[in-house]
């Protein structure tokens, strides 16, 4: 049998393929990591994966929900486990390679600079894909596990436990009927939304820029600081004025604006439409400064030698307009305005804050102005429908990815250079 | 002047001076606001006929359900350390994307992609019984390293678009003069970089301040509070009642944030777009 295979098998036990290779640091090492990791996480390798399968057997001993969680932490300390285990099969068959074919052994110095040239980038990027395990992905995965339990008020800790139930959440969204019309309605208002206020504050903000950025117009400055100002005021703070300006019997907007104006209050908070209506006024009004601003920029860059090239060529104000300013702005801010529409989808502040997704809707748990994030924070704070919820942010998961990567293919604007 | 010419400027001015207005208007009330005598939303002016001071004394004189003092040291510690936290992690991270091909990258900047589309939140009661099983219910440092790792996935895909846009000789060349990997970042990448840092140092920073849900749904106790939440109470515990304090507590904090904005703004727009357009 050739040494590469050898130590291969023999590496099955960490460490004893490198002692047959006479590389006996190395092997103490690998042995002293494999058994530690055992030491370290066998009680939570053992409990993890037991919890995991189960979700627990016995009340009040067991909590569901922390076994699932410790279930995924195991889970991802066993691809870590599998990872160092990779490492060590692979270092044993190399080094019974170089012995088949009668080189030297890599010594452990060179192994020791080998891995820190090689693992320099992952050396570096190690901290950042730590805290995105901890802080991002394990809960990414833990809300999409509860989407295949039955976790809510009934079948919460201490008293009960939860069980994995498969698609059925899933399958109530779209047969329960009064989850069905909550999640189409829910949608369509979110779809809406997303599409009329993203656009308004792209098509205002670009509009404002072309305008401040005539020629011949004068106190540009002092136009240009007061349009970011909206950008510059941390937005739950002006959220928070507007829902008091709204406000339908005391808010400034019907008491002295429209009162001045000679129009009737109109009922902002307590209407779907009307609060609707406001919303997107708001989402206008916060968000178009910081397009301005980034249209602001490729504009000043656009060299002078374009526009007078086509005005002796006799084109008119608009074809400059249309010819040259419009493809300059979109091709550079496509990636920005992109944003826009993916961050307003999400929009939770804007919502919850103005007026709590109301006014309520009598029957369902959605207010009639939520959008899914808001809903979906609804179900699992106010009324404990944990799976429904996690059903929903996968749904909803599934819906933002789809079309954001059918757009960045699109304008292919985060395509790799090298 | 021609007459197409002179319309032109008059209809721009009149449209510009009518958004002044629009964004003034709101901003003006609240100050006038947090001027206002008594404490409801029924009486408040925009111009007060009897202006007070009260309502910034109210703001530090400390009562148990309104910590002002207490919300805005945690909000600035919590914002600060999220900065910092954010600019190393984020640029090592862009630093080993844009300059080293290693085994694993394509797929890590495609997870990348896909994270930052996720909204961190729905995520959220995962997040609580995280926050349970750590013991750590009301620990900002949790609240921290989950902002964190909320700003890495879409800020290094931004910041390694920037760096891809500096020019590999400079490595090569220091390289060859025998500097270290580190050393490079340091001494070349960085200081290059610096407008795309300061906009994920202000994302860092802004990003906290601006967040309502993580916050409250790991910060149960009001000692602990970031300034977004406890205005948030403030204003909504009982409707309307205490809108004038709100208002001063609200322009205290964003006067400050204004300032940074927009001190830092023209590095924002040269950061995003050349990010975006070169990476």
């Amino acid at each position: 049998m050739q040494a590469r295979k050898k130590a291969l098998l023999l590496s099955i036990l960490p460490g004893f393929g490198q002692f047959y290779n006479k590389q006996w640091i190395k092997g103490l090492l690998f042995l002293g990591l494999g058994i530690s990791f055992f030491l370290v996480f066998g009680d939570l390798l053992n409990m993890g994966f037991w919890g995991l399968a189960t979700l627990g057997t016995e009340v009040p001993r067991d909590n569901s929900i922390f076994l699932l969680a410790e279930g995924l932490i195991a889970v991802i300390v066993t691809v870590f486990g599998l990872a160092f285990y990779y490492v060590n099969l692979r270092d044993a068959y190399k080094n019974g390679k170089l012995r088949d074919e009668n080189k030297p052994l890599s010594s452990l110095k060179s192994d020791y600079q080998n891995l820190i040239a090689q693992g320099y980038p992952y050396l570096i990027s190690g901290p950042s894909l730590f805290i995105l395990i901890f802080a991002v992905i394990f809960p990414i995965l833990f809300s999409f596990a509860l989407a295949f339990t039955n976790y809510d008020l009934y079948h919460s800790p201490p008293a009960n436990l939860a069980d994995w139930v498969g698609f059925d959440t899933f399958a109530k969204i779209f047969t329960v009927d009064i989850w069905r019309s909550t999640f189409f309605s829910v949608l369509g208002w979110t779809i809406i939304w997303t599409l009329v206020a993203s656009t308004l504050q792209v098509a205002l903000g670009i509009f404002m820029a072309v305008l401040v950025n005539q020629k011949d117009l004068r106190f540009k400055k002092f136009y240009r600081t007061i349009l970011v100002l909206p950008w510059a005021v941390p937005g739950f703070v002006t959220i928070l004025i507007f829902a008091g300006l709204f406000n339908d019997s005391f808010g400034a907007i019907n008491n002295d604006i429209l009162a001045m104006l000679g129009i009737d209050a109109i009922p902002w908070l307590t209407d779907e439409n009307w609060t609707k209506v406001a919303l997107i006024l708001m989402q206008g009004w916060l968000g178009f400064p910081f397009i301005f601003l980034v249209t602001t920029g490729v504009l000043q860059s656009i060299p002078d030698d374009l526009y007078e090239a086509a005005r002796i060529d006799g084109a008119s104000i608009f074809a400059q307009f249309r010819n040259i300013t419009m493809p300059m702005i979109l091709i550079a801010t496509a990636p920005v305005i992109i944003t826009q529409y993916t961050f307003n989808f999400n929009n939770f502040n804007i919502i919850y804050l103005f007026n709590g997704g109301g006014p309520s809707v009598p029957g369902s748990t959605a207010g009639g102005t939520d959008i899914l994030v808001s809903w979906i924070y609804k179900l699992t704070l106010q009324s404990s429908q944990y799976s429904l919820a996690a059903a929903l942010t996968i749904l909803l998961s599934v819906f933002v990815i789809a079309i954001a990567l059918w757009q960045f293919r699109r304008t292919d604007a985060f395509k790799e250079g090298a | 002047m021609n007459k197409a010419k002179f319309f032109r400027l008059l209809i721009s001015h009149a449209i510009l001076i009518f958004m002044v207005i629009i964004i003034i208007y709101p901003l003006l009330w609240t100050v006038g606001a947090s001027f206002n005598p008594g404490n409801s939303l029924i009486s408040t002016t925009m111009i007060p006929q009897n202006p007070t001071l009260d309502h910034y004394r109210e703001l530090f004189a400390g009562s148990e359900s309104l910590q002002y003092v207490q919300w805005y040291l945690n909000s600035l510690k919590i914002s600060i350390f999220t900065m910092i936290g954010a600019v190393i992690c984020v640029s090592f991270t862009a630093y080993a994307f844009s300059r080293f091909r290693f085994k694993g990258r394509q797929n890590a900047l495609t997870l990348f992609l896909l994270l930052q589309m996720i909204p961190q939140f729905s995520a959220l009661i995962a997040l609580f019984v995280l926050a349970q099983i750590l013991g750590m219910m009301n620990s900002h440092w949790l609240l921290i390293l989950l902002y964190i790792g909320g700003l890495i996935p879409l800020n290094t895909y931004l910041m390694k678009g920037y760096m891809d846009s500096i020019p590999m000789d400079l490595d090569e060349s220091a390289k060859i003069d025998g500097a270290s990997n580190t050393r490079i970042f340091l001494q070349i990448i960085m200081p290059l970089s610096k407008p795309m840092i300061a906009v994920v140092a202000m994302t860092g920073f802004t990003g906290p301040l601006g967040d309502f849900i993580l916050a409250s749904t790991i910060l149960r106790s009001p000692e602990y509070y970031t300034l977004p939440i406890g205005l948030y109470n403030l204003v909504n515990d009982v409707m309307g009642a205490s809108f004038t304090t709100f208002a001063a507590g609200a322009i205290l904090i964003s006067i400050p944030i204004a300032i940074i904005f927009l001190l830092l703004q023209k590095n924002f727009v040269s950061g995003l777009t050349a990010g975006g357009t070169k990476g």
